[in-house]
């Protein structure tokens, strides 16, 4: 091995340190058997059997997951909505305004989108009644209002590459307009829904922000709880909680980035 | 084949434009194309032919003008009503079904029963001889075999017209010579009406009844392939179809049926024929144009006294097996393209560079295309 490709790798291993010795520390320390988050006490699955005995850890966790599905379920239909019209329906007026304003969320500072969130479902509140209280229903709103942007980026650089014809031909053959949709674009798209769908579940997964902002009493997510829970110390549960979720969101990427590679070799 | 009795109004384009923004694609164009006719619409990129194309299949509206097919005015129908249907240059298979399916497609849409779709698959598949291919998936296809699924696909909904853009552009040269030839012989069987889009002038040359050539969104001549290349009306169509030596000259003298020409490239006066469609006067600007097919090499001086000759030295030339291409150099300074046929089989060559050698033409070969230049 010459003097340059072992600088590289060099490189390589400290940039891939960098990002993950933190999380590895987290995972190694979820198998710890003291009591103290810190300190090494030999191996043991206790806090994973813990974790699974705390009710509140449960509820935190099935609500996240209630708000990621449904979240990225919505996220995915408008966000699909609005990626085939932006692609497919020519140069209609303002489409450059409207392609710049689906992508300005992604790079919206989280705080700007949970405070202006919660002003709307107060000032909503204040004029029709609802929501009442804030909790699972306005979270999920939240959540697709910023994930349905990341959906329509995926969908929007899928359809751009897909060739227009195969819809035309279809048209040709005798497809209205809207069968076309269904007959074709929507199959040959199917992989980029199902990435955008995992990416919309799993930032909905990791928000806090954004949830902090627009939940009401009784209805923290996983990622609220945790946080509450580390500012009184860290307890080795939540580091086995963190290994979870790790997990998790490494398995979703995965399957979306797979569902991605599809589309492309297609 | 086209009978020239029967009208030529199957397909009426009339006065058709389309805009694109300030960009004219397509200006004022007047087509009329017969029943069972393989028409070609030829011209490079960029001259409005796909565009002209896509009006007809229904992707484009026109700004201005009407298309009627078969004596209704379809200028306003969507694509997926028009008798009409469209082989993609991309071929556009749709990846996900299997090539059975891919052809069905058009007839599900339709809602023809089972039986019948099943039956007229198997037809279609048979007469473009893709039987043992049913269960593919296209990206199992070669792209001979994509083309035949484009085609079944459009075919099999029996349209009044097929649309063909640049159906042959995929394909190697000898599949697409192949191809060529079964394309006519599906036309001949069917009788179906065919407008071909393509750039490739040999292309239309050998698919067409006739052929339009396009340039800048108008027509510059529309006839059958022998009347484009033996008769171009104009310098761009001489020059697009095939090579062509011209000559710039002035007329100097009219007689019967014949013509003087003062051309100084080829140093001074040359005979050229007047058919029906040139009427020049004395004086007028004209253009001597000749084939390099249709040019004689000699080392003698020719004997025809009519014909039209000049001395020059070889140039340069080019050796393409059936054929060799000349390039002389006259003494005006003026080199022209001379092609010959390799009878022949020798090794010798039968001119070297820097032979002084006469060209030499009959006064019938060469074509006057009138207008300056």
């Amino acid at each position: 091995m010459n003097k340059q490709s072992r600088f590289i790798l060099a490189v390589l291993a400290f940039g891939y340190a960098f990002l993950y010795i933190p999380l590895v520390s987290v995972v190694v320390y979820s198998f710890n058997d003291s009591k103290l988050a810190t300190v090494w006490g030999g191996f043991s699955t206790r806090w994973y059997g813990e974790l699974f005995r705390n009710d509140q850890v449960l509820d935190a966790a099935f609500l996240s997951l209630r708000i990621a599905a449904t979240s990225a379920t919505f996220a995915t239909i408008l966000g699909t909505m609005a990626g085939l019209v932006l692609v497919r329906f020519g140069r209609f007026k303002g489409r450059t305004l409207f392609s710049g304003m689906i992508t300005s969320p992604l790079v919206m500072p989280e705080v700007i989108t949970g405070l202006s969130l919660l002003l709307f479902f107060v000032s909503l509140h204040g004029l029709i009644g609802w929501p009442g209280q804030r909790g699972f229903s306005t979270i999920t709103i939240a959540h697709t209002t910023f994930s349905m942007a990341f959906v329509a980026v995926i969908i929007q650089s899928r359809l751009a590459a897909m060739d227009e014809s195969l819809e035309e031909a279809a048209m040709d053959l005798g497809g209205h307009p809207l069968r076309v949709v269904f007959d074709i674009t929507l199959p040959l798209i199917a992989p980029a829904m199902v990435a955008g769908w995992l990416l919309a579940f799993t930032l909905s997964l990791d928000d806090l922000v954004i949830a902090s902002f627009v939940s009401g009493p009784g209805s923290s997510t996983l990622p609220m709880y945790i946080f509450s829970k580390v500012k009184l110390g860290v307890t080795p549960d939540i580091n086995a909680l963190a290994s979870l979720f790790i997990l998790i969101v490494v398995v979703g990427l995965i399957v979306a980035w797979m569902a991605m590679r599809k589309t492309q070799t297609r | 084949m086209t009978d020239p009795t029967k009208p030529a109004d199957f397909i009426r384009i009339r006065n058709v434009s389309k805009h694109f923004g300030d960009f004219v694609a397509v200006d004022g164009v007047n087509l009329d194309i017969g029943k069972s006719e393989l028409f070609s619409i030829l011209g490079g990129s960029g001259c409005g032919k796909s565009t002209l194309l896509r009006m007809m299949a229904g992707f484009e509206t026109p700004t201005s003008g009407t298309i009627e097919i078969d004596g209704v005015d379809v200028t306003n129908q969507p694509p997926y009503e028009r008798p009409v249907n469209m082989m993609f240059q991309s071929y556009a298979i749709f990846p996900h079904m299997n090539v059975e399916k891919n052809i069905a497609y058009g007839l599900r849409k339709e809602g023809i029963a089972k039986q019948e779709i099943i039956k007229r698959v198997d037809d279609v598949v048979g007469l473009v001889q893709l039987g043992d291919f049913r269960k593919r998936r296209p990206d199992q296809l070669s792209g001979g075999q994509r083309q035949r699924v484009a085609l079944a696909r459009a075919l099999i909904k029996r349209p009044k017209v097929l649309l063909l853009d640049e159906p042959l552009a995929a394909l190697d040269k000898k599949l697409r010579e192949h191809t060529q030839f079964e394309l006519m012989n599906i036309q001949d069987e069917l009788g179906v009406t065919f407008v071909v889009v393509t750039h490739d002038q040999e292309e239309a040359m050998t698919l067409s009844t006739r052929i339009a050539v396009m340039n800048e969104g108008r027509f510059l001549q529309v006839g059958t392939p022998k009347e484009i290349y033996e008769y171009p009306n104009s310098r761009f169509v001489a020059d697009f179809i095939g090579t062509i030596n011209t000559f710039e000259g002035t007329v100097s003298r009219i007689d019967d049926n014949a013509m003087s020409v003062d051309c100084p490239e080829l140093g001074g006066d040359v005979r050229a024929l007047i058919d029906d469609n040139t009427h020049v006067n004395v004086g007028q600007q004209v253009c001597i144009a000749v084939r390099p097919e249709k040019i004689f090499i000699s080392f003698e001086e020719p004997e025809d006294h009519e014909g039209v000759r000049a001395h020059g030295v070889v140039d340069d030339f080019g050796y393409f097996g059936n054929l060799s291409l000349y390039r002389i150099r006259l003494e005006s300074g003026r080199t022209i393209q001379v092609s010959w046929q390799n009878q022949r089989r020798s090794a010798k060559r039968f001119v070297e560079w820097e032979d002084k050698v006469w060209v030499s033409w009959r006064p019938r070969s060469a074509v006057v295309i009138k207008g300056e230049s």
